[in-house]
């Protein structure tokens, strides 16, 4: 033993750092004062701009166009009804967009040099065209041709721009699975399909999964953009809420609080999720 | 094929050549294996001895020359490739275990999947196949539970579950550490005196020359040399082979 008398007694302090003084600047405390006069800054610069230009704060209007509650019913505001369209929307849209994301993935990986060139082309043009060019383009040229509604010309505009990204994440799951797998795989005589399914898939989701919920919420803030074809999406309630009422401030900010809400709660429970993935190992 | 219709061989192979770009990996390889037959292949590293096991069932391409295994012709057609795949067993140097399935799920996935077995025979067959490398008791763990030579053995079993009529070994205990190598020895010996048909690349030569019908030496993706162990490690031929030897065998 080397370790003699005054060195054990020393290591049974609590380590140097572990109590920090209340005032100084790395206690939990500095930080939040921090925060409240950051928060309390931007707060007076909006408030102060708004009344430099005389606007009137009307917040107590708000919440009707959120819920009412007549005769002890509860109605949806148009807000929510918006953030129903946009949910909607979303939920489709991310089915859609890992199927063609899985397509093109397999594309991508395959042997055949047309599937590869139809996954590059796809992806390029995707990528290399704005969204809102590709959103008329659904809904003015595509729609009319294949006889959708502005809702579905919305939906499949956003499941092929996130497909794109889609297929990146799912074409680097499988390229993350070692190569010995496909071998070992291969050797037992499994076809490609079910090589797919019972091996290279179930190893490929835990790394896919992360990135899939970023893209969801990606998703959910990229289908904002509807609003130019009129779809009756959260931020569509919210413009025709301005144009009648002229309260833009408090219904932007209440819009945006309210997708603040969703994407960050998705983030929650990702979080939980992935560490109850990891918990289960 | 006329050539080889008389005496049907497990494994032929007729001139069978390979190049990575244009590296020549493998060159006029002609190769017979007699069922029940076991042969050694040695050599130095990068002598195409892996290549050459990995192209009998395609895990490489040959780009010239035939391999027939039990009478038929490995073509370019995938069921082609998926039948004989499931005639030929095979245990890799890092084993290549599916991490995410338990030890039982591993030997029963193929044979239901591919051989249209029930669960319960599969499950049958891979408690009959675990017993005999001695590891049942494992079969409800995952792979990274298991020692590296247990694994190794799980992976045997596994190959012998889709019941192959040809063994193929790509060095099976170069991975593994000095200790554990006996066991999978001991059960690749077993598999040996059962009259398996087997083409070892390894270069445990004790094993070599306990169940060894031939050896074959390799070098620089040809075939030097084939012989009966005996001959070979007494009197080989070539001088390469000779200096290979020596070199393997002088500690």
């Amino acid at each position: 033993m080397t370790i003699v008398g005054t060195h054990v007694g020393s290591r049974r302090l609590p380590p140097p750092h572990a109590r920090t003084p209340l005032l100084s600047r790395k206690s939990p405390l500095f930080s939040l004062v921090q925060l409240a006069v950051l928060l309390g800054g931007v707060t007076w610069l909006i408030y102060s701009g708004a009344q430099a230009m005389e606007y009137n704060w009307q917040w107590y209007r708000v919440d009707r166009y959120i819920y009412r509650i007549v005769d002890g019913e509860f109605i949806f505001g148009p807000l929510l009804r918006g953030l129903g369209v946009t949910l909607e929307m979303a939920v489709w849209s991310v089915f859609l967009s890992i199927a063609i994301g899985m397509v093109t993935a397999l594309l991508r990986l395959s042997n055949s040099a047309s599937g590869r060139f139809l996954a590059t082309v796809y992806l390029e043009g995707i990528r290399n065209t704005p969204l809102l060019v590709q959103l008329f383009l659904f809904y003015y040229v595509l729609a009319p041709i294949l006889e959708i509604d502005r809702f579905w010309a919305g939906v499949l505009c956003l499941s092929f721009f996130e497909g794109s990204f889609a297929s990146e994440i799912i074409r680097a799951g499988l390229q993350s699975v070692p190569r010995g797998q496909y071998e070992g795989s291969d050797a037992l005589g499994f076809t490609k399909l079910d090589r797919l399914r019972f091996i290279l898939l179930p190893q490929a989701i835990p790394l896919i999964l992360p990135p899939m919920t970023g893209l969801l919420i990606s998703l959910i803030k990229h289908s904002a953009i509807v609003s130019v074809i009129a779809v009756a999406d959260l931020t569509t309630e919210g413009m025709n809420i301005i144009s009648e009422t002229f309260m833009a401030f408090e219904i932007w900010f209440t819009v945006a609080a309210i997708y603040l809400v969703i994407t960050v709660s998705l983030s929650f429970f990702v979080s939980w999720l992935e560490h109850l993935m990891k918990r289960h190992r | 094929m006329s050539e080889s219709g008389g005496d049907r061989y497990m494994l032929e192979m007729q001139g069978v050549g390979k190049w990575f770009g244009n590296f020549c990996a493998l060159y006029d390889i002609d190769l017979q294996v007699r069922s029940g037959e076991k042969v050694v292949v040695c050599g130095p590293s990068g002598s195409g001895k892996s290549t050459m096991i990995r192209c009998v069932n395609r895990l490489e391409e040959h780009q010239a020359g035939h391999i027939f295994v039990d009478g038929t012709e490995l073509t370019d057609d995938t069921k082609n490739i998926e039948l004989i795949r499931r005639e030929v067993g095979m245990v890799f140097q890092h084993f290549n275990l599916f991490p995410h399935l338990s030890v039982r799920r591993n030997l029963t996935l193929g044979p239901i999947r591919n051989l249209n077995l029930s669960k319960n025979e599969a499950d049958e067959r891979a408690m009959q196949y675990l017993e005999r490398v001695r590891i049942a008791e494992q079969a409800d763990k995952f792979p990274s539970q298991l020692s590296g030579g247990q694994q190794q053995r799980v992976a045997i079993a596994r190959a012998l579950c889709m019941q192959p009529k040809l063994m193929l070994f790509d060095e099976p205990t170069s991975a593994l550490d000095p200790e554990m190598i006996s066991g999978v020895l001991e059960v690749m010996v077993e598999l040996a005196q059962d009259g398996m048909t087997m083409v070892c690349v390894t270069h445990e030569m004790g094993f070599a020359r306990q169940v060894a019908d031939r050896m074959v030496f390799m070098d620089s993706g040809e075939i030097v040399e084939v012989a009966p162990p005996d001959r070979f490690f007494s009197d080989p031929e070539t001088e390469r082979t000779k200096l290979f030897l020596s070199q393997i065998l002088s500690h």
